[in-house]
């Protein structure tokens, strides 16, 4: 095994015993893996979304590799930018597969926008591409929330009450007894998050009921996802185990045990810290 | 009634799509005339109750639990002398949840600025953290404390969902705040922020359409908005007749879709039964 896979395992399991020992309350351990975790993220969210999103797909589509022509005035600023970095604008333009999309520079220049926030008298330049963004996504996901969050589900309501191959009740699946729970648990459901009546008399009995509906269903779904908590913690147990093996040289063990005593010795410190002064000594 | 600008317009434009109808109508696809028809219905209802309500009547609005607390844990922070922590979500400002949660978060800044309680907005996304301080200067201002606020009032942790939970977490842990109230997109790290701010004994408040996550916020919160409570949150808090006019218009979408429910059930089972020949399935279907 070499050493970096080693040097990997200890400390990967330094890491998760660090977050796992928040359990016992915050301590230092936590404290150096949290903001290793939050320090390196960040750093690394930006390097992604530079070398996925900005290089290939914006300026790919600006100026791809398709269309290079060293004499054109676009492909002379190109160039330009080649010479301040090679790595970003290779030679010749980018390929990335892209043919050339001038429209791409209404997010390049939003972009540039939001990046004019950094100064306090441009900084409202920003609010234009925040504008874009929310107004973007408000007309684009108007359509298809309404087609799967409304006509679906009145479609989907609208069930299979007769016929002769649906049998009266049945524990899994469709029958005539579970279609009626489902339409009455979607109607009561609704009118639950009717807010211009008071809930009271039948009305308020109905939406009751659609209560009971939502927090039978928040049950059902809470406990599936704590399952799926338990499996991840069953793999990181598996992963542990794994790297308290010899040929890691026991990295679990000796990790473990010197953050157990270090905690209890600081343990032990903050107690005489705050043991009361006695009449004599002092 | 009581628009009648309005219903001679709506009666107008129905004049002409009918005649636009009649005439074979070019370039429009009847095969999606379902969705053309739920814009319409839906668009219209909303600019109604909008319209009447900037008329000046009013409407009746059950109390929502949660949102009157949300100033209760406001009041507590500062009697406590301790910060309010606002997570807006995890997600960026394309999600209607986030952009709910930042209409919230400048509510919450106003009650902060009145009461000079300390606000602490981590956040997750840059173009959330702009429009966060966008929101909670304008907030500052408004209540005349413009002195009050500074930008780092809405900082940036990390992109990375879980990093940021750590990030939060250590926040809770280190300030201490009094209120901790999630408004916005959340996905797994919902349980880890829920228990955390449960830990500390801070008065906890989440609004989410998450539906996934809201068992979490319901367990370990003491307030929850559920779904739609939470995007009529900024309705009922800042009581401007257009946002309470948007509210009813919506529930009276809800009614319509509770009869158009209760209608396709029973033409599904005349249809079944052989009575009738048309099919609601197949009209419902948005090719």
């Amino acid at each position: 095994m070499t050493f970096g896979t080693i040097l990997g395992a200890w400390v990967a399991v330094f890491l998760t015993l660090a977050i796992f020992s928040y359990l016992y309350k915050d301590n230092p351990f936590y404290k150096v893996a949290e903001h290793v975790f939050v320090g390196i993220s960040a750093g690394y969210w930006a390097s992604m979304f530079f070398w996925t999103q900005i290089q290939p797909n914006l300026f790919g589509r600006l100026w791809p590799a398709s269309g290079y022509n060293a004499d054109s005035f676009w492909y002379k600023i190109y160039n330009g930018l080649h010479f301040l970095t090679s790595t970003v604008f290779p030679a010749g333009g980018i390929d990335k597969g892209h043919d050339m999309h001038l429209i791409y520079l209404i997010p390049f220049a939003l972009g540039i926008m939001m990046l004019l926030s950094v100064s306090s008298k441009l900084s409202w330049f920003a609010r234009w591409g925040i504008a874009y963004t929310v107004g973007m996504a408000a007309g684009l996901r108007a359509y298809g929330f309404l087609n799967s969050n409304v006509i679906g589900q009145i479609k989907g309501s609208a069930m299979q009450f007769v016929g002769g191959d649906i049998p009266f009740f049945a524990l899994i699946g469709n029958s005539i007894f579970n279609n009626i729970v489902i339409l009455v648990g979607t109607i009561a459901g609704l009118a639950y998050f009717y807010f211009s009546k008071e809930h009271k008399g039948a009305f308020g009995k109905l939406t009751k009921l659609g209560i009971y509906f939502l927090m039978i269903s928040f049950g059902a779904s809470f406990g599936f996802a704590v399952m799926g908590r338990i499996s991840l913690l069953i793999g990181r147990f598996v992963d542990l185990i794994d790297y308290s093996k010899a040929q890691y040289n026991h990295a679990t063990i000796w990790i473990l045990v010197v953050m157990i005593i270090l905690l209890g010795y600081n343990a032990m410190k903050d107690r005489d810290k705050n043991l009361p002064v006695s009449k004599d000594v002092a | 009634m009581k628009d009648k600008q309005f219903w001679i317009i709506g009666a107008a434009i129905t004049v002409a799509f009918l005649i636009f109808w009649m005439l074979g109508h070019p370039g429009f696809n009847s095969e999606r005339i379902v969705m053309f028809v739920a814009i319409v219905g839906m668009a219209g209802t909303l600019i109604y109750y909008i319209r009447i309500a900037k008329r000046g009547e009013s409407f009746f609005l059950r109390t929502i639990p949660g949102l009157k607390a949300v100033e209760e844990a406001v009041g507590r922070s500062t009697e406590m002398g301790k910060p309010v922590l606002y997570v807006p979500g995890i997600m960026d400002m394309d999600q209607v949840e986030t952009v709910a949660g930042v209409i919230v978060l400048g509510h919450v800044a106003r009650m902060t600025a009145r009461y000079e309680t300390s606000l602490n907005v981590p956040v997750s996304r840059s173009i959330v953290m702009k429009a966060g301080r966008e929101s909670v200067r304008e907030s500052y201002t408004l209540e005349g404390r413009p002195d009050l606020f500074h930008e780092d009032i809405v900082h940036y942790l990390t992109d990375d969902q879980f990093a940021y939970a750590a990030g939060v977490n250590g926040i809770m842990n280190r300030e201490k705040p009094a209120a901790c109230l999630y408004m916005g997109k959340f996905y797994a790290e919902s349980l880890i922020l829920a228990e955390t701010g449960n830990s500390i004994g801070a008065i906890q408040i989440a609004g989410t359409a998450s539906q996934a996550q809201i068992p979490f916020f319901v367990t370990a919160c003491d307030y929850t908005l559920i779904g739609e409570e939470f995007f009529a949150a900024s309705a009922y808090l800042s009581q401007k007749p257009e946002l309470l006019g948007g509210v009813k218009g919506q529930d009276m979408m809800k009614a319509g879709i509770i009869t158009v429910i209760i209608l396709s059930v029973i033409l599904r089972l005349f249809h079944d039964l052989g009575w009738i020949g048309w099919d609601v399935l197949n009209f419902l279907t948005v090719q």
